[in-house]
């Protein structure tokens, strides 16, 4: 009988299949289906691109009106000739669905709260998160409002079409190696989807106070609000904002008015909420610079403009590069993959930058309901019915969860009985954004794209809302150019830094800045304006800008003074000033340590480190130890000053920010909170605590120098992650100098996401790179091929060139012709 | 050469199971069957072939992807799974995994044969 081996082997094949076709867990994460992924005709393999792959080709394709040509030049950078604007959009979208799907519709789940639907239960908090957030609600409405715009309706639909058709013409073994990688589909891509995306953008820029106005009001209710106005203060010593000192600005159309019982209920202590910890927060670094330089100071007479947005560094890269030219204009600079236009670039006759303007639009209300069904709040002295909107979450292989989140006057309740840590038990917190109120969408960035003088780019940006940005122009008629916008609130002081009482409209926003009264220099006697995310102007602004933590100070201090000081300004000068490692809060900071520290009652350890640090050039180059010594001296005097006080306290606080310190060095030597509160029978001064945090230090850099890293760029380590945090897919160890409050804000994690340098010649010389490549596909050389230039500071002589130019250029590679 | 027809029946056939990505990966095992079925040898050698035919054809197909990419790929999977950043393990391995199924499949396909006899 062969029966009984026939059937152990059927057993046993048909086990070893399905063994191969089931994702197994392993560690906290699971691995594909392995049967699937290894196979060399359907799985990974057909990732794996040729070396000698042509990006070229013939699509025959229904969605277009007339034929398209595209030139992908030897960087992979396409340049799109449309014969209409609907076609080239529908071209961006197909190339960015070529190279970048799986990003694109990765980030829209995210912004969705539809993680857990790919990667399962895990991710469920982090869903309910941007759910309850409004992410949703937000985005359909600014999609129902942008959408009345003929333009702008018809530029996502195109736009869509061409992800779409590009999707649709994907065979099965053709799909992006994550899908392979997470197990499942792509989906089809919607104009939804790029509300989303836009919006993810507004939670990254804006969405800091999600977290922050918690904490801030945990260490209000915790220190008592006169000490915290010391800790947090918002007097910045030092500051040069962004329109200079000394403006005088008129009186203000909406006036603000704090309510009568501030004192008492607001600042008081009698809020006794405390902290939630969020799944995500945005890094505090998201910031950028942004300067142009007029004819006067530049050696060709015409102006320049430099722009570096700082934020998460990753693979896929957040930015694609892409030219469209069209007979109603011809653009050039770097766009979203998940949007169409270009977001930061020039044309013929313009160009702009963007830094994010850090105000705060985001506050929490303290909600009041009858019961935990949500359905009544009290508001204005009755019950008010909430909407309540039931979302559903998919759930990897599980049933799908039911979130109940009410919606109030003061936006959706964030945190209930059903979202909720120990610390917020019994609360409903509601969440007020500018992002929910809708806006116009993409029509500032479309506008942008085609506006020929100034006049064009104040009407473009006057219908930017949310995330507020500060908007750097030039044009070739010799304009420069710089204007705070977005709808930001009328604020009195302090409000909307801790958590608001929801019951009536005193504490509501009194209303939004008109755009007249918005921040504005143009054509500036000194010839540049610049912006680094500090504070936008001095205290004589009639309006509450936010607390002072939300203004970085230094970036905008050390631009200003170069600018300043150069002349014959060229485009390479202004690459050396992007990408300069120059630390101007140690240049501050050093003297303030050495002035309070006492040498002679150190080891000769300590001695050592301190003649590291005083010989320091100060430039946070990576060969260079002194940086390494200066931040772990600073890093070990925070704690030394802070960490008794606010450990003290079982709720999480934010410790201040450095400059509170530093201008208290500055300033004056007897300081409280020097005083270390674990030793009652002893006063330490600054001095006591300078001394402390040098020996500290002085232990980790002599560790640190034990194991070769006291050089600052072994020490920083930089990084370029992919967006699944896979270390193999990602770009680790880079050697690139920089880091916070330097021109060149390379963190780890961290920095210039896109560099642009653009000198309004006649014919235009551009610059740019980016910390990644054209292609997503971690299988294609053009994945990282910018990364080595970004890190070493090179940029690459951008082409913008019309379609005659372009046919005949050496640098074009492959030529892609939609036909219809 | 019952033996050599009955690997080159089984790559052929797997190959054509695989074309345009339509059909589940593990098709081949049906076809893997059949050939064992229809070429009629001893389970060792009925294994053995179905081994080699799989081996064969995935280890040479994931090699030819493999050095056009100039490892670029294989390098980074061969980390993710992990198999030490080596192409060639990951090569052999998918080799070794394609031939596994098929070897196994052909076994049955052998005692099924022999069955109905």
């Amino acid at each position: 009988m062969r029966i009984v081996p026939m059937l152990i082997s059927a057993i046993a094949t048909t086990g070893l299949i399905i063994v191969l076709n089931t994702q197994l867990p392993v560690g906290g994460s699971k691995t594909p289906r392995l049967g699937y992924f290894l196979s060399p005709q359907k799985g990974f393999w057909q990732n794996a691109e040729s070396a000698n792959a042509s990006h070229g080709g013939e699509i025959t394709l229904t969605g277009i009106k007339s034929k398209v040509e595209v030139f992908m030049d030897e960087r992979l950078v396409p340049h799109i000739y449309a014969e209409n604007d609907a076609d080239a959009y529908y071209a961006q979208g197909y190339l960015h669905a070529k190279y970048r799907l799986w990003q694109m519709e990765f980030q829209t789940h995210v912004a969705a709260g539809r993680l857990s639907e790919i990667v399962g239960s895990d991710r469920i908090d982090t869903d309910k998160y941007f759910r309850r957030m409004g992410m949703v609600y937000a985005a359909e409405k600014t999609m129902r409002e942008a959408s009345k715009n003929k333009e702008i309706k018809a530029a996502m639909e195109a736009y869509a079409n061409g992800v779409n058709d590009y999707i649709q013409s994907l065979e099965p073994h053709e799909i992006p190696f994550e899908y392979k990688l997470l197990d499942y589909q792509p989906e089809e891509w919607t104009p939804f989807k790029t509300y989303l995306f836009l919006m993810f953008m507004s939670y990254d820029l804006t969405g800091r106070g999600i977290t922050s106005d918690l904490q801030m009001t945990n260490a209000k209710n915790y220190f008592g609000y006169e000490d915290f106005d010391q800790l947090f203060t918002n007097v910045q010593d030092s500051l040069d904002p962004i329109i200079p000192k000394g403006t005088v600005y008129p009186s203000p159309a909406v006036p603000v008015t704090a309510p009568a019982d501030v004192d008492s209920v607001y600042l008081g202590k009698t809020n006794t909420f405390s902290n939630a910890t969020a799944p995500v927060v945005p890094d505090k670094n998201n910031g950028s610079n942004n300067w142009a330089v007029a004819g006067s100071k530049t050696k060709s007479g015409r102006p320049i403009l430099a722009n570096d947005p700082h934020l998460g560094l990753n693979l896929p890269s957040l930015w694609y590069e892409v030219q469209i030219t069209t007979p109603t204009h011809s653009t050039y600079g770097a766009s979203f993959p998940g949007s169409p236009a270009v977001i930061i670039g020039f044309n013929d006759n313009i160009a702009w930058g963007v830094t994010n303007a850090g105000r705060d639009v985001i506050d929490f209300y303290d909600m009041k309901f009858k019961d935990s069904t949500l359905e009544q709040y009290w508001y204005n002295g009755l019950w008010n019915k909430a909407d309540i909107k039931e979302e559903v979450i998919k759930v990897k292989g599980q049933p799908d969860i039911i979130d109940r989140v009410a919606y109030t006057a003061l936006g959706p309740v964030m945190y209930d009985a059903s979202y909720k840590n120990d610390n917020t038990t019994g609360k409903y917190l509601a969440v007020r954004w500018t992002a929910h109120d809708g806006g116009q969408g993409l029509q500032t960035f479309y506008e942008l794209n085609r506006a020929k003088n100034f006049n064009d780019y104040l009407n473009a940006i006057h219908k930017w809302t949310c995330p507020g940005q500060n908007f750097a122009f030039i044009s070739k008629t010799g304009d420069v150019a710089m204007k705070q916008q977005g709808a930001f609130v009328a604020r009195w002081k302090r409000q909307g830094d801790f958590i608001m009482p929801g019951e009536d409209t005193r504490y509501m926003w009194q209303g939004i800045i008109p755009n007249e009264e918005n921040p504005m220099q143009k054509n500036p006697d000194r010839g540049f304006i610049s912006s680094a995310n500090q504070k936008s102007t001095d205290d004589t602004y009639p309006y509450y800008l936010g607390a002072a933590d939300d203004f970085p100070l230094y970036r905008g201090i050390i631009i200003n003074k170069r600018l300043s000081a150069m002349s014959n300004i060229t485009p390479e000068d202004m690459q050396l000033l992007q990408t300069d490692n120059y630390n101007v809060f140690a240049e501050m900071a050093r003297p303030a340590l050495l002035k309070y520290l006492n040498e002679a009652a150190l080891d000769a350890d300590g001695k050592k480190y301190v003649s590291i640090l005083k010989s320091w050039n100060l430039r946070n180059d990576i060969g260079e130890k002194g940086a390494t010594v200066f931040r772990a001296i600073w890093d070990s005097l925070e704690t030394t000053i802070w960490k008794d006080e606010f450990e003290k306290s079982k709720r999480s606080l934010p410790w201040p920010d450095e400059p509170v310190l530093l201008e208290v060095m500055l300033r004056d030597s007897v300081y409280y909170f020097a005083d270390n509160a674990n030793t009652p029978d002893k006063t330490e001064t600054l001095y006591d605590a300078v001394l402390t945090a040098v020996q500290k230090a002085s232990a980790k850099c002599k560790a640190l120098e034990k194991d070769n890293q006291l050089e600052w760029g072994t020490f920083k380590d930089t990084r370029v992650s992919h967006l699944l945090k896979i270390d193999p897919l990602s770009r680790l160890h880079l050697p690139i100098g920089g880091g916070v409050h330097i021109i060149n804000a390379t963190t780890k994690v961290h920095g210039p996401s896109w560099r642009m340098i653009v000198h309004m010649t006649d014919e235009i010389e551009a610059y740019g790179v980016y910390p990644g490549g054209q292609s997503g596909n971690p299988g294609s050389k053009y994945y990282d091929n910018f990364v080595d230039s970004w890190a070493a500071g090179k940029y690459y002589r951008i082409l913008f060139l019309t379609k005659e130019a372009a046919a005949k250029s050496s640098q074009i590679k492959w030529r892609i012709t939609f036909n219809n | 050469m019952k033996f050599l027809s009955a690997v080159i029946l089984t790559a052929l056939l797997a190959f054509a199971t695989g074309l345009y990505g339509v059909m589940p990966w593990w098709s081949f095992a049906i076809t893997s069957l059949i050939v064992a079925m229809a070429v009629h040898q001893k389970a060792g050698k009925a294994f053995l072939s179905g081994f080699v035919g799989l081996f064969l054809l995935w280890s040479i197909l994931a090699f030819l992807k493999d050095s056009a990419n100039e490892h670029l790929l294989a390098t980074k999977v061969a980390k993710i799974l992990p198999l030490g950043g080596s192409y060639i393990v990951l090569i052999v391995v998918t080799g070794v995994i394609g031939g596994l199924v098929a070897g196994l499949a052909a076994l049955t396909g052998s005692y099924l044969r022999q069955r109905s006899n």
